[in-house]
């Protein structure tokens, strides 16, 4: 069923810690490491060695420059960006097939992928950049909180936590319970102000992001920047006949 | 967002072939026999060629049949119900027509409101997307519902209504773009609520999370088809509804007939280009770009 559950026993989520975050990308290649050997299809990779590389991941660093408006040297921080889990998820209700579902016991957003038919509209939905379809697969991937270590019984205890938050060497990334106030994510989550992501998007996500701290303010030296324009974007085949075209009239 | 060929192909001949079948269900066109299964071939080619376009969208499309399954709560699931109901429906309807010389009018209006339902629901694909601020909006399934029925008209021959059609569809089209220009600045999502990081100054994105290109950036953030939205919007607007009205206010004549369809095809496929290249998904902001 794509209707979505009025409530879940429990809301497993993520808490990330942009404060914490250096952007070292581990819980990227760790995420990829494990989840395009376990469960579902693999994550697969086009022209991984040659000129446009390109390939499928469920989990991506961005990385953001935050300008003061009264002045002084700009700050950046990392953003680890991911599935949420929302409690709203809108990928679940427009799903055709039934194959993305919320799972009742746990809150985890995952697909059937024998059921999935590739339409993409739960990417469509997403406003998060949550869902990729794989190129090779043809089925929609996404971030399962990797369910298929977090209750693995053949897996030593610390290792049964998702592979992004195992791995973060910063603890920038911490895995529990939300519906459980006393939990470690719920406590740190009101303790540092945990934000949703687009909350006007009224999906109610799960996961939660903790604002930077407060940081000291610096003077700004900017010499070169005036100087890298950014390059013009070109196009080719029947792109750029049409814009050829147009551009005529 | 994309504006990927199979579905552009898809709303634009859905549209079409759905909209000649709800005036061929009242009976306009009234004929019978050889003349009404040419009507009948037609809109069904349209329909199901369109139809059979948008598998082409699909990763899986040798799973398609499992689109049927959860019609209560998707409304891609309820437009193949739809699409599969007014074609049967406006099946037997259309043989009574050609075979029997027979007219069962409840059957047609049934398969017109069927065929009206199926264009609403394919609209609903996209206008339920909170995701894409042009699209959500009740605007969007107006927009589909009117250029459906124009098509329809100008295919039916049902000149006057035709005419009617046109200037209702070029109204609700100019209002659709002017509203849409609008629709992501109210929509209130922005780089600040998307990263949350506006307390501490103007957000700028200054690295992507990968040196190429991804799913994401081909499927959501589609710049190039942009570029000439304007000149686009003149031409949609000419061949769509411009030279159909045009050919269709001079005495009737089969090449003119022809005419305004084959311009009012070309400037709805314009529009629909412009539907998908001009719409902006939010998650574009992640990246900086919309």
């Amino acid at each position: 069923m794509t209707t979505l559950p009025t409530q879940t026993n429990r809301k497993l989520g993520l808490v990330i810690d942009l404060d914490t975050c250096v952007g070292c990308h581990a819980c990227v290649i760790s995420c990829k490491g494990w989840n395009t050997e376990n469960y579902g299809a693999p994550l697969s990779d086009q022209d991984a060695y040659g000129g446009n590389p390109s390939g499928t991941f469920l989990n991506r660093v961005h990385s953001y420059e935050m300008q003061p408006e009264q002045g002084g040297a700009a700050q950046l921080v990392h953003f680890p960006k991911s599935c949420l889990h929302c409690e709203d998820a809108p990928c679940v209700t427009v799903c055709p097939t039934g194959a993305s579902y919320k799972r009742v016991e746990d809150g985890i957003v995952l697909v059937n992928e024998s059921d999935c038919i590739g339409c993409g509209l739960c990417a469509w939905a997403c406003p998060y950049g949550a869902r990729e379809l794989d190129a090779a697969a043809g089925v929609m991937k996404k971030c399962t909180l990797c369910v298929d270590r977090i209750y693995n019984e053949n897996l030593p205890e610390e290792d049964r936590e998702p592979a992004c938050v195992r791995t973060c060497p910063a603890g920038a990334r911490h895995f529990g319970d939300f519906a459980d106030p006393d939990s470690h994510v719920s406590q740190l989550s009101a303790a540092r102000g945990g934000m949703d992501l687009m909350p006007e998007q009224g999906t109610k996500p799960v996961n939660k992001y903790l604002p930077p701290r407060p940081k000291d303010t610096m003077d700004e030296i900017d010499i070169l920047a005036p100087f890298l324009e950014p390059v013009a974007e070109e196009t080719t085949g029947f792109m750029a006949w049409l814009d050829k075209t147009l551009e005529k009239i | 967002m994309h504006p990927a060929p199979s579905v552009i192909i898809f709303t634009s001949l859905t549209g079409l072939g759905f909209g000649l079948l709800v005036f061929l269900g009242l009976g306009l066109p009234d004929t019978s026999g050889v003349v009404a299964f040419v009507f009948f071939a037609i809109a069904y080619l349209l329909a199901i060629g369109g139809l059979i376009s948008s598998t082409f969208h699909l990763g899986r499309p040798e799973r398609a049949i499992k689109a049927f399954l959860q019609w209560r709560s998707s409304w891609l699931s309820r437009e193949a119900w739809l699409a599969v109901a007014s074609l049967l429906v406006m099946a037997i309807y259309g043989a009574g027509l050609v075979f029997l010389d027979t007219r069962w009018g409840v059957l047609g209006v049934i398969g017109s409101a069927l065929s009206l339902a199926t264009v609403f629901s394919t609209a609903m694909i996209y206008a339920q997307l909170k995701t894409v601020p042009r699209w959500n909006t009740a605007l969007t399934p107006l927009l589909f519902i009117t250029l459906a029925l124009t098509g329809g008209a100008i295919l039916s021959g049902s000149v006057d209504t035709a005419l009617l059609m046109l200037i209702s569809a070029g109204i609700v089209q100019i209002v659709y773009w002017i509203n849409g220009d609008q629709a992501l600045a109210r929509s209130g999502t922005s780089m600040a609520s998307a990263t949350g990081l506006a307390a501490m100054g103007t957000v700028k994105a200054f690295e992507p999370p990968h040196t190429g290109t991804n799913y994401l950036l081909r499927e959501f953030v589609h710049i190039v088809g942009r570029k000439h939205a304007a000149k686009l919007r003149v031409i949609a607007l000419i061949l769509m509804i411009g030279t159909p009205t045009l050919f269709l206010s001079l005495p009737f004549n089969h090449w003119l007939a022809l005419g305004a369809v084959a311009t009012h095809i070309a400037g709805v496929f314009t529009s629909r280009w412009l539907f998908f290249a001009q719409a902006e998904h939010v998650v574009g902001l992640y990246y900086g770009k919309r």
